[in-house]
């Protein structure tokens, strides 16, 4: 394919890339405990809050960035990012959606994630959030009356501080890593769910999260209750405009299942990838981690990774409860310069514990794909089990995929398996399909669905459809 | 229809085919033998327009059109098929998801309604099971762990389905089984009209006493040294090429 043709293609690819014109009000760029004092006062915090912020921040202080991913990009400098930053017009919290701000209703519009009455996805209930504030919530009665609770963690700490301070930072300690003491230091907004006892939650919560502000970073934080007997099904969806700089988001994402509950979490991850150079796009350093807490509990992860410039990530299921379930479904894209670490920890301290990992790498162009997964069972977790699949799919010559897996088993009546293949789309194969009259993106889009197809199954439906297309856009001129 | 003149090809500059010249009329089986690595291979490649062969000389005319002008896909379109000596598996692609797809490039091309995944699987079990090939083959990956002669089945196939308007078929009956070839051999011999020409490379007679060629051509160190009616194959397998049109 002439570099042209490539060119155009990766010009159209992200078309989330446009910036929404809206007056914002941003802090400074730089870090210290006044900036996090007024960030928590800005967000008219509880004592409380302010307290755990800075205990946070104190910790952060003395400790270094990570070095062990298999990724590479220049030192971050974390006084030159700035902490806060939202539209003015949702400086009074409109109420309803009538007096949310046009501009951003619009945004939302163009992204495809209808918010008002009229257009909105049936069956998902939204939270969309906007830099560092949420800016509106639909479907917020039909949930109350199933007893849910859906909202911004900005209103959470305000109406429910018991249900905060019971659970905040009980799966994700602050002291973590690096970035789960920055994040609890300054994490300005994102979702809190709590499914009550024996409620199963009568559609899909969705949290769409959007970066539009330049030189701010994204630290949003999510906190996930399921209690004893309670079903629910989440999706989180990310975009960003293009810029040349790399915006950090470094979020942290708490689920908790009680007993005989189960929690399925979804990611569509889209930020901005950055253009062919490598230029620009989202450092996406997550961490994410579930606690089975209860027995019989299950976990669900599944992602679909096609944004950012870098991703660091690793769902990971804590599957303390006995007979609890963990599972890990990931499709993993990079393309152009983009660099993906990514995999997940299953952790088994209950008995007859059970975790399945499914993790699909894609790479093309000059991508680096790494699978990171360890499986541990403890001397307690008797007759517990891991699969573990891993399967990368190289397009082109000049990437790379990568699989780290960690295995320590500690007692002998658990059984661990871990399958792993790599293969690639030659210029064979496509010449056979182009011969039958397929063309070369369309083959090279089949033959990826097909490699994807189990994890886009456990996709909530509305999702699937979405998820293929992005893999294809995402994929556009990936073979040269 | 086709009219090969005086081509040249090298791939990575090597040459490969040293003036090549045949005319193909509708209606009409061509056969071509010759030995191991004399360009018949690279002739089907260079019809279908794969990139690694490079046409440093002459021309190539398809139903009145300059076919070098065409890239691969659209040749396929306008009706060109290949089926290969050594069909590429292509694992997890889903043999029938893939033929649906190929058959709706091709209407799209024509500007035709795309079949639907009813007519599509209709046509596809019907003629599956004509050509004795088991219907499990529909749901595995394209030549997915397929054995030698599954493959040579699989491509009679996918030729069957797309009903295209030239047929080259390059030792499509190496490694068939005898019950096998029969089948293949009726499969062609079905796709045969007054309308559609077919290019068989083989380097066996057997094939031919079931589909009847009207030309056998010998093609030797790129370019063709003889040519005849079936009465030269017969030839050849008794004398073989050595001794022959030198
Ligand atoms: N990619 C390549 N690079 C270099 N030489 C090649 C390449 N492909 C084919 N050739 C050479 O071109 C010549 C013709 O090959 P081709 O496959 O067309 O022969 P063939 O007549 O089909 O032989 P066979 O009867 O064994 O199938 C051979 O000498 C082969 O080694
Ligand atoms: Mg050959």
């Amino acid at each position: 394919m002439a570099n042209e043709s490539i060119n155009k293609l990766i010009g159209d690819r992200y078309k989330y890339g446009f910036t929404t014109d809206v007056e914002s009000e941003s802090f400074p760029p730089g870090l210290n405990e006044d900036v996090i004092t007024a960030l928590s006062k800005k967000k008219k915090e509880p004592e409380f809050m302010l307290e755990w912020r800075l205990k946070a921040y104190k910790h952060w202080l003395t400790l270094e960035e990570p070095d062990w991913a298999h990724i590479g990009y220049p030192k971050i400098d974390y006084q030159d990012i700035s902490y806060y930053s939202a539209p003015k017009s949702n400086e009074d919290k409109p109420q309803s959606l009538d007096e949310v701000d046009p501009k951003l209703l619009e945004t939302y519009d163009k992204l495809g994630i209808p918010l008002h009455e009229r257009a909105r996805l049936a069956g998902v209930a939204v939270d969309a959030v906007f830099d560092s504030v949420s800016v509106a919530t639909t479907f917020k009665k039909k949930l109350s009356e199933a007893g849910v609770i859906f909202c911004p963690f900005s209103e959470a700490v305000h109406k429910y501080p018991e249900l905060i301070k019971k659970y905040l930072g009980t799966v994700v300690p602050q002291r973590d890593n690096f970035f789960t003491a920055l994040n609890s230091a300054v994490f300005s907004d994102g979702s809190f769910v709590y499914i009550p006892k024996g409620v199963r939650c009568p559609m899909e919560l969705s949290t769409y999260f959007r970066i539009n502000a330049e030189n701010t970073g994204q630290f949003e934080r999510t906190l996930i209750i399921a209690d004893e007997d309670s079903y629910v099904s989440y999706l989180e969806g990310c975009t960003a405009p293009m810029r040349d700089e790399n915006q950090l988001h470094a979020a942290v994402v708490e689920l908790v299942a009680l007993k005989n509950a189960e929690i399925k979490y979804s990611t569509v991850q889209n930020w901005y990838p950055g253009d062919e150079n490598g230029r620009g796009g989202i450092y996406n350093f997550v961490t994410k981690r579930g606690d089975c807490r209860g027995s019989n509990s299950k976990i669900s992860w599944t992602q679909v990774e096609t944004g950012s410039a870098i991703t660091w990530k690793y769902p990971s299921c804590i599957l303390r409860g006995d007979h609890s379930i963990g599972e890990f479904y990931s499709v993993a894209v990079t393309n152009n310069k983009q660099q993906a670490d990514t995999g997940t920890k299953m952790i088994h301290i209950g008995k007859n514990t059970k975790s399945t990992i499914v993790s699909k790498g894609i790479s093309a162009g000059a991508a680096q794909n790494a699978y990171r997964g360890l499986v541990r069972i403890m001397p307690q977790a008797k007759n517990s089990r891991n699969h573990t699949q891993c399967d990368s799919l190289l397009i082109g010559k000049d990437c790379g995929a990568h699989t780290f897996p960690y295995i320590e088993g500690k007692n002998s009546s658990s059984i661990i398996e871990h399958e792993a293949t790599t293969s690639k789309i030659s210029e064979d194969q496509l010449f056979y399909c182009k011969q039958r009259g397929i063309g070369e993106e369309d083959a090279v889009n089949m033959i990826v669905n097909g490699f994807c197809k189990e994890v886009f199954k456990k996709l909530p439906m509305e999702f699937a459809v979405e998820a293929e297309a992005l893999l294809n856009v995402s994929l556009e001129g990936a073979v040269g | 229809m086709l009219n090969i003149k005086n081509i040249h090809t090298s791939i990575n500059e090597t040459k490969i085919l040293n003036g090549l010249s045949l005319e193909i009329s509708p209606g009409e089986v061509h056969a071509i033998m010759g030995p191991n690595g004399s360009g018949k291979s690279t002739l089907a490649k260079v019809l279908a327009g794969q990139d690694d062969c490079e046409v440093t000389e002459g021309e190539i005319q398809y139903k009145g059109e300059n076919l070098l002008d065409l890239s691969i896909e659209e040749r396929s379109r306008e009706g060109i098929f290949v089926g290969f000596q050594y069909p590429v598996e292509i694992p997890g692609l889903n043999n029938s998801q893939f033929l649906r797809a190929s058959i709706n490039a091709k209407r799209k091309h024509k500007e035709e309604e795309e079949m639907s995944a009813v007519d599509f699987l209709k046509l596809a079990r019907e003629t599956i099971e004509k050509l004795e090939i088991p219907q499990t083959f529909l749901n595995r990956g394209v030549n997915e762990g397929f054995s030698g002669g599954e493959k040579k089945r699989n491509e009679i196939f996918q030729m069957t389905m797309l009903n295209p308007e030239i047929a080259i078929l390059d030792e499509t009956d190496s490694g068939l089984d005898i019950d096998a070839l029969k089948i293949v051999a009726k499969g062609v011999n079905e796709f045969k009209s007054e309308s559609k020409a077919i290019i068989l490379i083989t380097h066996y007679q057997r094939l031919l006493d079931y589909i009847e060629p009207d030309y056998v051509h010998v093609l030797s160190n790129g370019k063709i040294i003889e040519s005849g009616d079936k009465s030269l194959a017969q030839r050849l397998e008794q004398t073989g090429y050595k001794d022959d049109g030198e």
